[in-house]
């Protein structure tokens, strides 16, 4: 696995989001070269309070994303509250306040089609625990332009309909326990 | 790239769009645009862009039903409501010293924001002697924005952005509600001119006062942003002032040394001394 054939990693999670990306994120090495973006579902009031928490545990960057900001390795891009976030073929970021998509803005399905979209192949797509059916459809779309599709083990989800969902959409994704998944991305950054 | 015919496909139709009818959306961030075409498709029920391209060509009557889609910009009153605060506590008392003020929503789509202004001018007593500016590219948009009529169920929504906002009065003070709907009275328009405006073909629009674009220029690309941006600073008065949505900036912008940071947190600027 190399870094020409992985560009970036897509993750999407809704309900007990805190702790599975508390698990994950912070595990990654400083040397981290993919760019990650992020889709959480937070309600639309709210400041994303994952980002300044995460910031504070992670050795890579973490920020929220702002609109034409160009993507960069080794970077984790958290979709702002209330707005989706989408990947223009010129790998910059870009902001809309488009309706919901299944009731969800920012939008896990939005962010997994738009980067299908400008990256192609060597997506790798994770969908993690929650509670409604937002990803299933990006991440079959990841998986149809060449991606890798990987969702979280139902066994251990805080919330199944999600990781349920994306593997009925998606019947030959991987299925991981978050410390798989943290080594599988853990790996794809050292080779 | 895996959509490559697509991509081709969306490139035609914008320009077949702009030399047929001179509805510009060449500049417009290509992701979003391209998600709502494919939707217009899939509702249309026509196979491709190519097909969607054909049709509104040959077919006048199918550039509204485009238009809707390419310019549907979901919005609510007082969305983010420190903004309107900001507005309230910060910029209006400055405001106030004018004996006659001009506001311009720029890109008002069905008006959310054109009421919360007027409601907020009202409350703070200068509405009575603000000209209100609410311009669009979409005819169906500014119709709608001129009846003033939302949906009941988004009321709930509004009222408590409004008090959020620092609202002085009720916000069922000024609506009927009758049918599902909520009318907003019409002495909240009596001010306000609806006007057809293009942020990237038309010209200067007057001397403002206040310019409140948000959550516009995330649909442009950069240089599109930047000719707004412009447009904005040769359309304000000196000190006049621009709101931005929160998570919009003139960072990027060529202009930027043109205004100063006003109230940062809510992404208002002012113009600087010329």
């Amino acid at each position: 696995m190399t870094g020409e054939r992985h560009k970036a990693i897509l993750i999407g999670a809704s309900a007990g989001a805190v702790q599975a990306l508390l698990a994950i994120l912070p595990a990654l090495p400083a040397s981290f070269p993919l760019p990650i973006l992020v889709v959480v579902h937070i309600p639309p009031d709210r400041d994303n309070m994952l980002v300044p928490l995460l910031q504070s545990k992670c050795r890579i960057t973490v920020k929220e994303a702002e609109d034409k900001e160009p993507i960069e390795g080794g970077v984790i891009y958290f979709a702002p509250s209330d707005y989706h976030l989408l990947v223009e073929t010129d790998r910059s970021l870009a902001l809309s306040t488009d309706e919901p998509m299944n009731f969800s803005r920012p939008s896990i399905d939005v962010l997994f089609e738009s980067a299908a979209d400008a990256f192609g192949a060597g997506l790798v797509g994770v969908i993690l625990t929650g509670a409604n059916h937002d990803g299933a459809q990006g991440l079959r779309t990841v998986q149809a332009v060449g991606g890798v599709a990987i969702v979280q083990d139902r066994a251990e989800a805080y919330a199944t309909a999600m990781p349920d969902a994306a593997l009925q959409a998606c019947p030959s994704a991987h299925t991981m326990t978050i410390a798989a998944i943290t080594t599988y991305l853990t790996r794809l950054g050292a080779a | 790239m895996p959509d490559a015919i697509e991509d081709i496909e969306v490139q035609l139709l914008l320009e077949a769009l702009f030399q047929r009818y001179h509805y510009d959306f060449r500049h417009y961030a290509r992701a979003s645009i391209k998600r709502r075409l494919t939707q217009a498709r899939t509702q249309l029920g026509v196979p491709t862009i190519s097909a969607l391209q054909d049709r509104v060509l040959h077919d006048p009557s199918m550039l509204p039903r485009l238009l809707d889609f390419l310019t549907v910009q979901v919005s609510e009153m007082f969305r983010d409501p420190s903004y309107y605060k900001a507005l309230r506590e910060k910029v209006l008392p400055h405001l106030s010293t004018y004996p006659s003020l001009k506001v311009w929503i720029a890109g008002c789509s069905n008006g959310e924001e054109v009421y919360s202004l007027a409601i907020l001018f009202k409350e703070e007593g200068l509405y009575d002697r603000t000209i209100f500016y609410a311009t669009d590219i979409n005819p169906e948009a500014l119709a709608a924005a001129e009846a003033g009529a939302y949906s009941v169920d988004r009321i709930r929504k509004f009222t408590e952005s409004h008090q959020r906002s620092g609202g002085k009065s009720s916000l069922s003070d000024h609506y009927s509600a009758a049918y599902g709907r909520a009318v907003f009275d019409k002495g909240l328009r009596s001010r306000v001119v609806f006007s057809d405006h293009s942020l990237v073909t038309d010209a200067v629009f007057a001397e403002m006062h206040l310019i409140s674009c948000r959550n516009v220029l995330i649909y442009f690309d950069r240089p599109l942003q930047d000719r707004a941006i412009g447009l904005f600073r040769d359309s304000l008065t000196r000190k006049g002032f621009l709101g931005l949505g929160s998570k919009e900036s003139l960072r990027f912008s060529t202009h930027a040394p043109a205004f100063a940071d006003f109230a940062p947190e809510d992404k208002i600027y002012q113009r600087r001394e010329p």
